[in-house]
C-alpha cells in the first residue's frame, strides 16, 4: 500500500517533469511565440492580449539590453535562437544582421499596406515595422524669452549667435548621437561633414554620453530640467511627449523640431532562423504590421507606423511633425564606414 | 536550482568532518564552475576563435589606445579605493566601537547609495557638483566613493565591532597614547578586513562603466566600457575577448595581492559578540566624534539622494506627488503597473540572498576552516571583476541546449545576482570565523563536544551576527543588481532598477518623474529590508 502510494507520487512527478520538457522540446503544437527585442520595446496590454486571443498563442517577450546587445545575442545564437521573432534591428545595424544570417525570409501579405520606401531588404528577410526620426529639438520658450530667432535649419548651428546652445550625444556611445552624425554626413558629404563639426566644436557644442543626460538634464526644454542648452539631439516624437506627459497638458508643444536635421531610423522585425514556432513567428510578423499594433506604436514606443492605413493618435496629429524628406544613408554604407566615421569624429570633436 | 551542482563530490566513508569538507568546497566550486567559468570560457573561446583558429592578440595588446584605457582603468580604481576608505573610515570606526540610538538605522541608510542605478546617480551628481568639477576624473572618483562607502563601513565596521575592547584598554594602561594604540594595536587587527573591503571597492571601481562614461565625459573609458564598445557597437568579438582576458588578468592580480595582504596581516585576536564590545559614547569628545563623523558622511551621501527626491516631486509648475500616484497605473513601458516592480525585486532578492548565504556561507567555512585555502576565496571574487557584458553573452551561448537550456529560465536571474553577492558573504563571514579563538574550540572539544557541536555552540553565535550582516548586504546587492537582471528580465516582471531604466529612457515629464519616484522607492525598500534582514538574529544553537 505504502509502496503504491510512493509509486503514484513518483509517476505524477515524472509526468510533470516530462510535460515541462515537452513544452520546450517541441513535438506537440507550440503554445507560445517568443519575441526577442530591445529595452525600448513597448506594447499596450490590450493589444498584446488581442494577439493572444486571435491566434491562441501566448506571446512571451524577452528584452535583452539595447538594440545592439539584442542583435549581438541573435548573432551569437544564429540557428539556435532564444526566440522566434527578433524585433528592433534598425537601418544602422541591418547589414550586420543580414550578413550574420540570423533571419529566414518571410514576405508578409500585410506588406501591401506598407510604403515600399521602408522595405530595404528585397529578399524580405526583415520586415519594416516602424520608423522614427532623430532630429534637433529646440526649446521655444527659451528663444522667445530672449527675443532671439530660433535656428531654423541644421545649417544655422555654426552661427556665432547660437554659440553654446547645442547639446549632442557621443556617437561612440549613443544611438541618437550616431544618427545625428550620420545626418551630417548625409547632408554635407565628405569633407563637408568634418568641416561642419569643426565649426560646431568652435561654436562650443556640448557632447555628453547618452540621451538621458542630454535631454533630461542639459536640455532646457524638458519638463523639470534645469539645463541651460535650448537645442538638443532627440526625436521627432519628443514634442508630443512633452505634451502628453504633463499635467495639465499644454495647448501647444513647448518644443519644436528642426525638420531638415532629421535622420530616418527604420526598425525591422524578422523570423529567426531555427525558430521553434515558425508558423507562430509568421503570424506575429503579420500582427506587427496590422493596424491594431501599428496604431499602438506612437503612444507606446514614440515612433511612427509604416502601415499607411494606420491612423495617428490626435496628440501626434497636433504636435508631431513627420519629416517629409528625412536624411538617409544606405545600410551597407553605414556598416562599412561606421567605425571610421566615429573615430574621425572623435579626433575632430574630442581631440 | 534545488540541488546544488556541486553535489557530485562524494565524501569517503561516513566521517562527518570529511562530508562537511566536501560540502564546503564542492558546493561553491560547483556553483562557480557551472554559472561563471563555463559561460565565460564559452564566450572567450568563441571570440578568440572567430577566424576559425586561435589568433595571437599581440596587435591589440600593443595598441597605444588599449594601453591608455588599461592605465586609466587601473589608476582610477586605485584612487577611488583610497578615497572611499578615507571617506568611510570615520563612520566605520563609529559603527564599530560605539553603541548609540539608531545605530542599525544608520547602517541601513548607508547602504542606500550602493543599490542605486548608476545612471540615476550620475545625473544627480551632475546637478550638484560645482561647475568645473562636474565632469572629469574628480567627478568619477567622488561618485565611486559615494557608491562604495557602504562596503567599507559594513565590512570593516562589522569586524571592528567584534574586536575585544580590552586589548586596546590594556595598551592604554601600559601608557600608550591614542595614536600609538591605533597604529600598533587597532590597525594591525583591522588590517585584514581593510584589505578585504579595499579589494571589493577596487573591483567595483575597476569594472565601473556607466559612471565613467557619463561623469568622465567623452574621452574617458574603462576596459569594461571598451569591451561593450567592441562586442556590441563594433561587433568585434575577438577584440572584446582579448580585452576581457586583460581585465581578468588585472582582476586576478588584484585579488592575489589582496589575499596575500590579508594572510600576511591576519592576527588571531579575541573576538567577542557585538553587545560585549560596543559601548555608548561617554565623554563630550566621544559624543562629538560620533555626531561629527556621521553628520559629515550624512551630508556627503544625503545631498545626491536629496536631489533624487526633489526630482521625483518636480513638475513644470512646482512640486507634487503626481509621479508617485502614477506608479499604480499600468504603463506600456513595462506591461505592468510600476508598483509591481517592488514585489518582483523583493522576490528575486530573497531567492538570491538564500542562494548566496548557502553557497557563500559554506565557502566561508571552507576558507576559514583548518587547512582552509584562500584560493577558493579568490576564485569566488572573480565574478566581481569579470565583464558583465561578456558573461551575459556567455550565458546565451553556454546554456542553449538540453540539459543546460537555462537561458530563458526565470531562476537564472537570482543565480546571476547571487554570483555578485557571494563574495560579500564570504568576505564578511570568513574573517570572523577565522578570528574565532582556536582555544575556545579546543576547550569545547576537550570537554567532549563533537565537531558539529563545536560549530553549533561556538561558531554559530559569533558568526550569526556576521551572517545577518552578510544577508542584509546580499539582499541589497540583489535589489540593486542591474546587469544580469536586465539581461533576462521580462517586461511583465520588471525589477525596480529595470523599471527605472525604462522610464528614464522616455521623454516627457511624467516618465522622468516616475523614474525618480521609483528610485526613491528603491531607496526606501533597501533601507527597510536591510534593517529587517539584519534583525533576524541567530539564536544560540540553531540556525535562524
Amino acid at each position: 500500500m505504502a509502496l503504491s502510494h510512493k509509486a503514484i507520487v513518483v509517476a505524477v512527478v515524472a509526468a510533470l517533469v516530462l510535460s515541462t520538457f515537452a513544452c520546450g522540446g517541441g513535438g506537440q503544437k507550440p503554445t507560445e511565440v517568443v519575441l526577442v527585442t530591445h529595452d525600448s520595446f513597448a506594447v499596450s496590454k490590450g493589444v498584446k492580449q488581442a494577439f493572444e486571443r486571435e491566434t491562441g498563442l501566448k506571446l512571451r517577450i524577452l528584452q535583452s539590453g539595447d538594440a545592439g546587445e539584442s542583435l549581438t545575442k541573435a548573432l551569437l545564437t544564429a540557428g539556435n535562437p532564444q526566440g522566434d521573432v527578433l524585433f528592433g534591428v534598425d537601418n544602422t545595424l541591418l547589414s550586420r544582421a543580414l550578413e550574420g544570417d540570423v533571419f529566414d525570409a518571410y514576405e508578409s501579405p500585410a506588406l501591401g499596406d506598407v510604403d515600399p520606401q521602408y522595405a530595404l531588404d528585397p529578399e524580405h528577410r526583415v520586415t519594416p515595422i516602424d520608423h522614427g526620426e532623430v532630429c534637433l529639438n529646440v526649446d521655444k520658450r527659451w528663444f522667445v524669452e530672449r527675443g532671439i530667432t530660433p535656428p531654423g535649419s541644421i545649417d544655422d548651428l555654426d552661427d556665432p549667435r547660437y554659440r553654446g546652445l547645442l547639446v549632442a550625444q557621443n556617437p561612440a556611445t549613443s544611438t541618437p548621437g550616431l544618427a545625428f552624425l550620420l545626418a551630417t554626413i548625409a547632408r554635407y558629404g565628405e569633407p563637408g561633414w568634418q568641416d561642419y563639426w569643426r565649426r560646431l566644436r568652435d561654436n562650443d557644442v556640448l557632447v555628453v554620453d547618452g540621451w538621458e543626460e542630454a535631454y533630461t538634464v542639459r536640455f532646457s526644454g524638458a519638463a523639470g530640467s534645469r539645463g541651460d542648452r535650448p537645442v538638443v539631439v532627440s526625436y521627432a516624437s519628443s514634442p508630443p511627449a512633452e505634451v502628453i506627459f504633463r499635467t495639465p497638458r499644454p495647448k501647444v508643444a513647448p518644443t519644436a523640431v528642426i525638420e531638415d536635421s532629421c535622420f530616418r531610423q527604420i526598425e525591422f522585425a524578422g523570423v529567426l532562423r531555427g525558430a521553434r514556432n515558425e508558423a507562430g513567428a509568421r503570424e506575429l510578423i503579420d500582427f506587427l504590421l496590422s493596424t491594431r499594433f501599428q496604431e499602438d506604436v506612437p503612444l507606446s514606443m514614440f515612433v511612427f507606423p509604416v502601415n499607411r492605413e494606420a491612423e495617428l493618435p490626435s496628440e501626434f496629429v497636433q504636435h508631431a511633425v513627420v519629416p517629409k524628406a528625412p536624411l538617409e544613408l544606405p545600410p551597407e554604407e553605414i556598416d562599412a564606414n561606421r567605425d571610421e566615421w566615429v573615430k574621425e569624429w572623435t579626433r575632430i570633436v574630442i581631440r | 536550482m534545488t540541488r546544488p551542482p556541486g553535489g557530485g563530490v562524494r565524501p569517503h566513508g561516513s566521517d562527518p568532518a570529511k562530508l562537511w569538507r566536501a560540502l564546503t568546497y564542492g558546493v561553491p566550486l560547483g556553483f562557480l564552475a557551472v554559472f561563471f567559468v563555463y559561460p565565460l570560457v564559452s564566450i572567450l573561446e568563441r571570440g578568440l576563435r572567430s577566424d576559425g583558429a586561435l589568433t595571437s592578440p599581440l596587435d591589440l595588446l600593443t595598441d597605444p589606445l588599449t594601453r591608455e584605457v588599461v592605465w586609466f582603468t587601473v589608476w582610477q580604481a586605485l584612487a577611488s579605493t583610497v578615497l572611499t576608505i578615507a571617506v568611510a573610515f570615520p563612520a566605520a570606526y563609529v559603527v564599530g566601537r560605539y553603541a548609540f540610538t539608531g545605530r542599525s538605522v544608520v547602517r541601513a541608510l548607508i547602504t542606500i547609495p550602493f543599490v542605486l542605478p548608476t545612471v540615476v546617480v550620475a545625473l544627480a551628481f551632475i546637478a550638484i557638483l560645482p561647475d568645473g568639477l562636474e565632469r572629469g576624473w574628480a567627478a568619477i572618483l567622488i561618485a565611486h566613493a559615494f557608491f562604495n562607502v557602504a562596503v567599507v563601513v559594513r565590512v570593516v565596521g562589522t569586524f571592528w565591532a567584534s574586536l575585544d575592547r580590552r586589548v586596546t584598554e590594556a595598551a592604554a594602561t601600559l601608557g600608550a597614547g591614542p595614536w600609538q594604540r591605533f597604529r600598533e594595536v587597532t590597525l594591525p587587527l583591522l588590517a585584514p578586513s581593510l584589505a578585504a573591503a579595499a579589494a571589493i571597492v577596487f573591483l567595483f571601481s575597476f569594472t565601473s562603466f556607466g559612471i565613467v562614461l557619463i561623469l568622465g565625459g567623452p574621452g574617458y573609458s574603462t576596459i569594461e566600457a571598451e569591451i561593450y564598445n567592441q562586442a556590441v557597437r563594433i561587433y568585434d568579438l575577438r577584440a572584446a575577448a582579448v580585452l576581457s582576458l586583460v581585465q581578468l588578468l588585472c582582476v586576478g592580480l588584484a585579488v592575489w595581492v589582496s589575499l596575500r595582504l590579508e594572510s600576511r596581516l591576519a592576527v588571531r585576536g579575541q573576538l567577542r559578540a557585538e553587545r560585549d564590545v560596543l559601548r555608548r559614547p561617554r565623554t563630550r569628545g566621544e559624543k562629538a566624534l560620533v555626531a561629527g563623523s556621521l553628520g559629515a558622511l550624512g551630508v556627503f551621501l544625503g545631498l545626491p539622494l536629496a536631489v533624487l527626491v526633489e526630482r521625483s516631486l518636480a513638475t513644470a509648475s512646482g512640486h507634487d506627488f503626481g509621479a508617485y500616484r502614477a506608479l499604480a497605473e499600468p504603463t506600456p513601458a513595462l506591461l505592468a503597473a510600476p508598483w509591481e516592480a517592488i514585489v518582483n525585486s523583493i522576490v528575486y532578492a530573497t531567492a538570491a540572498t538564500l542562494i548566496a548565504l548557502v553557497v557563500g556561507g559554506l565557502a566561508a567555512f571552507a576558507v576559514a576552516g583548518p587547512g582552509g585555502t584562500r584560493i577558493l576565496d579568490g576564485l569566488l571574487m572573480l565574478p566581481l571583476g569579470a565583464s558583465a557584458v561578456m558573461l551575459g553573452f556567455g550565458f546565451v551561448i553556454a546554456f542553449d541546449e538540453a540539459p543546460l537550456d537555462f537561458r530563458s529560465a526565470p531562476w537564472i536571474v537570482p543565480v546571476a545576482q547571487a554570483l555578485v553577492a557571494i563574495p560579500f558573504v564570504v568576505r564578511i563571514v570568513a574573517p570572523t570565523l577565522r578570528a574565532i579563538d582556536e582555544r575556545q574550540r579546543e576547550a569545547a572539544a576537550m570537554l567532549g563536544a563533537s565537531p558539529g557541536r563545536v560549530r553549533r555552540e561556538i561558531d554559530v553565535p559569533i558568526v550569526g551576527r556576521a551572517l545577518a550582516v552578510a544577508a542584509g548586504f546580499a539582499f541589497a546587492i540583489s535589489l540593486g543588481e542591474f546587469g544580469a537582471t536586465v539581461f533576462l528580465a521580462r517586461p511583465d516582471r520588471p525589477t525596480l532598477p529595470v523599471a527605472i531604466f525604462r522610464f528614464l529612457g522616455r521623454p516627457g515629464e511624467l516618465n522622468a518623474g516616475q523614474a525618480y519616484a521609483l528610485a526613491v522607492v528603491l531607496m526606501v525598500v533597501t533601507a527597510v529590508s536591510v534593517l529587517l534582514v539584519e534583525r533576524i538574529r541567530l539564536r544560540r544553537g540553531g540556525w535562524l
